[in-house]
């Protein structure tokens, strides 16, 4: 197969093994959810209950007021019993707090929204913004915000991604084996919302199944290419999988809209079919529970809210000691100091490494052996801006177009010694970000 | 929960890479030339190895405990200076000789401007230079390859007219069976070692072979169109060792893919005036020394196209 790819990136283990052929399973229904009024970048929902008002299964209960913002949706039935302040995986945000009366009676507004081929791309647009749809990659932006480009801007392409280049994490390779006709599905209405005649789906070949089985359910659709890619990290980064599927480069500052693509995750395209055909909003997803301190992972299908507490027992709770807990992946999830947290719409994974593997590298002097360039995917010399950011020198490390970083974290991983480059990189780009608003 | 758990940004694996295992494989790979020196050379050999090796660590040692900074001696980067070092030294040098060149590139040329990965040029060619400057005469003592230390004179030397002795085979050369510093005679040790760096990815093939097809295409033209001048150019005195192991060093040659042509270029330029219209034969040592200094320039302006920059 003639695979695409990028330059640069590296070859962490895979540690798939674990879960990869593990059947998604249905989690057990929890007894209480948390659901956070801010799940992602952009405003907060406005709560649209009240303390003691009963809610059913996907009926709406957070509004999103700005553009850059989504509905939250009820994925239990039961009573709301607080709306207070909570520890959430992104932060203290507002939550709703709901318990469950067991019955998991669905609300009367969730019936089909009709088909594809009869629903105008507006009207596609709207059912995506109304189920609360956003990114299900991780970074859980809007959906409906990427399908709406300003009217300047010419999309002629939608990517899918599948790459799922994060090691660890099997939940959207389950989802292309599972359900590859709804991600087909979901996928068609995108193109239809923006009026995109051609997509891509890209797959890493250490998928070969996944592939196929997109491959499979794509066969009868001419405008779709189910196209492998080479296994490498960060193969699922937007402007490295853009470049591997188009050879566009997005320009430097600018958004995947630039080049005329829109990115979205498999999971997301799936989110919008179940949206369209069974009316359900986004309430649920796929993550993988994994990592060496987890007795049995698995790939389990959770209600948004569950606290990670009850997520992690349904795997046969911690195997030992725990280090560190993530959600997310290994090279860009958020290390998490608690479990009693509840699980929002992008948590891909559940992470839990046993404390040797946490133990945190000592660093050493920097050797400029000059591998942290050799691999960078977007062509920088971390080295040097890491160096900068740790003597302050942010204009500098902007000069070194520190803000082109997409925070893949390559640098830090293949560093010899082990040094926190895009630890310090992180740093600079705050500094640069901030000093920038303020001269505004 | 009762335990506390560890909270850190973003990527949380790291590769198993580190510091030292590249610094070992540097050593596992200067192996075959250092049998080699020792097969050729004897006890003569031996003594300056040691030497040189002990003296690079003990001082590195030394230093860092008086500086109150953590001794790092087990990072191998001390051993592979004083073995580097040693490699450009005449096996008939008094034992003082290579202890001075190690606390030279140690304490002066590494230490002082803050220790590992900040030395601005390669500490054991600075060394040389300064043992060369210092005792020019024991530092040229080459004898012949074999017990009874008899005197000779290097191919380069010969081969520039310095010496009238008979030119030796080309199979002696590429052997190392010649008169020469103890490591940089056997050409093609060396380069096995190379290619044992460039498969455990520890350097690029790019500087090496930059220098040596410069070197190769310039004294083939200036030397007359002689390819047999142009052979012995390649694989006499210490260019296979100063463009494998020295113009590789990390700290003092660029990191940019464009910055490295141009120093590899730069080191085979000045490698070929220096042995063709200088008054030293052998040239690898001076270059590789003013590309060192001017890497950091180098690096400042061939800064990578940014992805998705337009320029």
């Amino acid at each position: 197969m003639n695979l695409l790819s990028f330059r640069g990136g590296v070859h962490p283990p895979h540690y798939k093994e674990a879960t990869e052929k593990i059947k998604v399973e249905k989690a057990k229904e929890p007894t209480r959810v948390a659901i956070p009024l801010q799940q992602h970048i952009g405003a907060p929902c406005e709560a649209l209950v009240k303390v003691g008002d009963k809610v059913k299964v996907g009926q709406k209960i957070g509004e999103a007021k700005a553009f850059v913002s989504a509905p939250i949706h009820s994925s239990i039935s039961g009573q709301v019993k607080q709306i207070t302040k909570m520890l959430t995986p992104t932060g203290e945000a507002q939550c709703i707090v709901i318990e469950s009366d067991g019955l998991n009676e669905v609300h009367e507004s969730i019936i089909s929204k009709g088909d594809i081929n009869t629903l105008s791309g507006k009207e596609i647009l709207e059912i995506i913004k109304e189920s609360g749809i956003v990114g299900m990659g991780g970074a859980a932006f809007p959906t409906h915000v990427k399908l709406s480009p300003p009217p300047d801007k010419k999309i002629d392409t939608i990517i899918l991604n599948g790459a799922e280049c994060e090691p660890y994490l099997t939940a959207d390779h389950r989802l292309m084996l599972e359900n590859p006709q709804s991600i087909i599905y979901g996928l068609k209405a995108m193109m239809k919302a923006t009026n995109v005649s051609k997509a891509y789906i890209g797959i890493e070949d250490n998928k070969p199944d996944a592939i196929e089985s997109m491959k499979n359910a794509a066969k009868d659709e001419t405008s779709i290419e189910v196209v492998g890619l080479r296994t490498k990290y960060p193969q699922g980064a937007e402007k490295q999988l853009i470049y591997a599927c188009t050879q566009r480069e997005i320009p430097s500052g600018g958004l995947p809209m630039d080049a005329g693509v829109i990115v979205n995750n498999v999971g997301t395209a799936s989110a919008v079919a179940d949206a369209i055909q069974t009316g359900m909003p986004l309430i649920q997803r796929i993550a993988t529970i994994t990592g060496k301190g987890i007795k049995e992972p698995k790939n389990l299908l959770i209600k948004i809210g569950t606290p990670f507490k009850e997520i992690v027992e349904q795997c046969g709770g911690y195997n030992g000691t725990v280090g560190k807990l993530i959600m997310g992946g290994p090279m860009m999830g958020l290390a998490q100091h608690t479990d009693e947290i509840p699980a929002i719409k992008g948590t891909s994974g559940i992470l839990v490494f046993s404390p040797e593997e946490a133990r945190l590298p000592e660093p050493t002097s920097c050797i400029k052996c000059g591998k942290c360039v050799d691999i960078c995917p977007a062509f920088l010399q971390p080295l040097y801006i890491s160096a900068y950011s740790l003597k302050d020198m942010h204009d500098t490390a902007e000069k070194y177009r520190a803000l082109d970083c997409i925070e893949c974290g390559s640098c830090s991983f293949i560093c010899p010694s082990k040094r926190p480059l895009l630890q310090s990189i992180r740093v600079a780009k705050r500094e640069i970000v901030a000093k920038k608003k303020k001269s505004k | 929960m009762e335990n506390r758990l560890i909270v850190s940004s973003s990527p949380h694996i790291r590769s198993n890479e580190t510091t030292s295992k590249i610094m070992r494989d540097v050593v596992i790979a200067l192996l075959p030339a250092t049998l080699a020196g020792v097969y050729f050379f004897r006890m003569g050999a031996v003594k300056v190895i040691l030497a040189a090796v002990i003296a690079a660590v003990l001082t590195e040692a030394f230093i860092q405990k008086i500086c109150n900074k953590p001794v790092t001696i087990n990072d191998y980067s001390a051993v592979v200076t004083g073995l580097l070092l040693a490699f450009n030294i005449p096996a008939s040098a008094p034992w003082w000789l290579p202890v001075i060149g190690s606390i030279f590139a140690i304490a002066i040329v590494k230490q002082v401007f803050g220790g590992l990965g900040h030395n601005f040029m390669n500490p054991a060619l600075a060394a040389r230079a300064m043992l060369l400057a210092s005792w020019p005469v024991q530092m040229t003592a080459w004898v012949k390859p074999g017990a009874d230390a008899v005197s000779t004179a290097t191919p380069l030397a010969i081969l520039g007219g310095e010496a009238t002795e008979s030119l030796p085979s080309l199979a002696d050369l590429i052997i190392g069976n010649v008169g020469g510093c103890i490591g940089e005679t056997s050409a093609i040790l060396l380069i096995l070692g190379g290619i044992y760096l460039v498969y455990r990815g520890v350097i690029a093939p790019k500087i090496p072979v930059v220098y040596i097809v410069t070197v190769a295409v310039l004294t083939f033209i200036f030397g007359g169109f002689d390819a047999q001048f142009m052979v012995y150019q390649i694989f006499a005195g210490g260019l296979m060792l100063g463009a494998i192991y020295m113009a590789t060093d990390y700290a003092s040659s660029p990191v940019t893919p464009k910055g490295q042509m141009i120093f590899a270029l730069g080191c085979g330029v000045l490698t070929s005036v220096i042995r063709i219209y200088g008054g030293y034969p052998e040239g690898v040592s001076y270059s590789i020394l003013l590309m060192n200094v001017a890497a950091p320039l180098i690096d400042k302006y061939t800064s990578p196209r940014v992805f998705g920059e337009v320029k």
